[in-house]
């Protein structure tokens, strides 16, 4: 089945990427007062249990695409796939 | 082999420095071998590894992520729990604290510029296998080139490096916003060394400051002292 993985600079941690993509917009006349930037991955993984997915899914954030230290993740499970 | 320790230098698909850190170290009387990352063994005799910088595996993800998972690091990660002594410098930092062999992260510079500049490091603390020779309050010139320097930990593991002496080096100037300043941190047991800045680039007068000398003669002298596996 296929997952998406959001991984999001934690709240309170500085986002240089963040703060430049917030100035450059503001630069362009949009009224933002914030911006944040973070890292998505889409996963097709092998298995149709959607429990078994997201075990092994949280299991792949914590252990790899996200660094607890700096980053928070969320995990979406495509329905019906 | 005579006197000479001889030091791992661990190339990853990426590494740039990996022939800087072999020709500092041979200066400085090492016997540098080469390593490979699928390798599943360090070679005989190692009395000490060095994660040279660069930006192994393109930096996907994150610097230093997938290069934790190179079958070498195996090896490396039983080489540091057994006493022997680490130096990661630049990337090689960035890949020990994805390990978890060091504490904290790398994360993009403030100013979200590549910085390449000579910096000044002080001596922060001597509680490491690596510091016989070093003084706290002295002051290294050496160079630093990254895109992800900036050193972050939580409060809770900074006070807890700070009061471990943990805390190695830390730039007189705030160059790239590393909480605290911090340059280089050791491990709890002091034999695990990471640091931003490239000492194998500052070894000759001629070719500018040579503040990387005490540094790597910190891991010869280390790499002197204990055990070497194989």
């Amino acid at each position: 089945m296929k997952a998406t993985v959001l991984i999001r600079p934690k709240q309170g941690i500085l986002d240089p990427q963040g703060e430049a993509v917030g100035e450059a917009l503001r630069t362009l006349g949009f009224a933002v007062s914030g911006a944040r930037v973070g890292r998505l991955v889409d996963i097709e993984i092998d298995t149709e249990d959607p429990a078994e997915a997201q075990a092994a899914l949280d299991r792949m954030s914590r252990e790899l695409l996200a660094n607890p230290l700096i980053e928070s993740f969320t995990i979406e499970l495509e329905d019906g796939a | 082999m005579s006197g000479a320790p001889r030091i791992a230098v661990i190339t990853f698909p990426g590494s740039n420095d990996d022939g800087d850190a072999m020709l500092a170290l041979e200066l400085l009387g090492a016997e540098p071998v080469r390593a490979w990352h699928a390798d599943a063994a360090l070679p005989d005799g190692t009395a000490g590894v060095v994660l040279p910088g660069g930006f192994s595996y393109g930096d996907y993800l994150r610097c230093g992520a997938i290069a934790r998972f190179a079958p070498v690091m195996d090896a490396v990660g039983a080489f540091a729990a057994s006493g022997g002594p680490v130096l990661g410098i630049c990337n090689g930092f960035q890949i020990l604290c994805e390990a978890g062999l060091l504490p904290g992260v790398l994360r993009l510079n403030r100013g979200q510029q590549f910085i390449c500049a000579d910096v000044t490091v002080r001596v922060e603390s001597t509680a490491s296998a690596f510091a016989g020779a070093w003084e706290v309050g002295q002051e290294l010139v050496i160079p630093i080139k990254h895109g992800e320097g900036n050193w972050f930990g939580d409060d809770n593991l900074v006070a807890a490096l700070e009061a471990g002496g943990q805390v190695a080096f830390r730039y007189l100037d705030d160059v790239n916003g590393a909480v605290g300043r911090i340059a280089g941190v050791t491990n709890e047991a002091g034999n695990v060394l990471g640091l931003m800045p490239h000492p194998e680039h500052a070894v000759e007068e001629l070719l500018g400051p040579t503040g990387g000398v005490p540094v790597l003669a910190g891991l010869i002298e280390a790499a002197l002292a204990p055990a070497t596996v194989g």
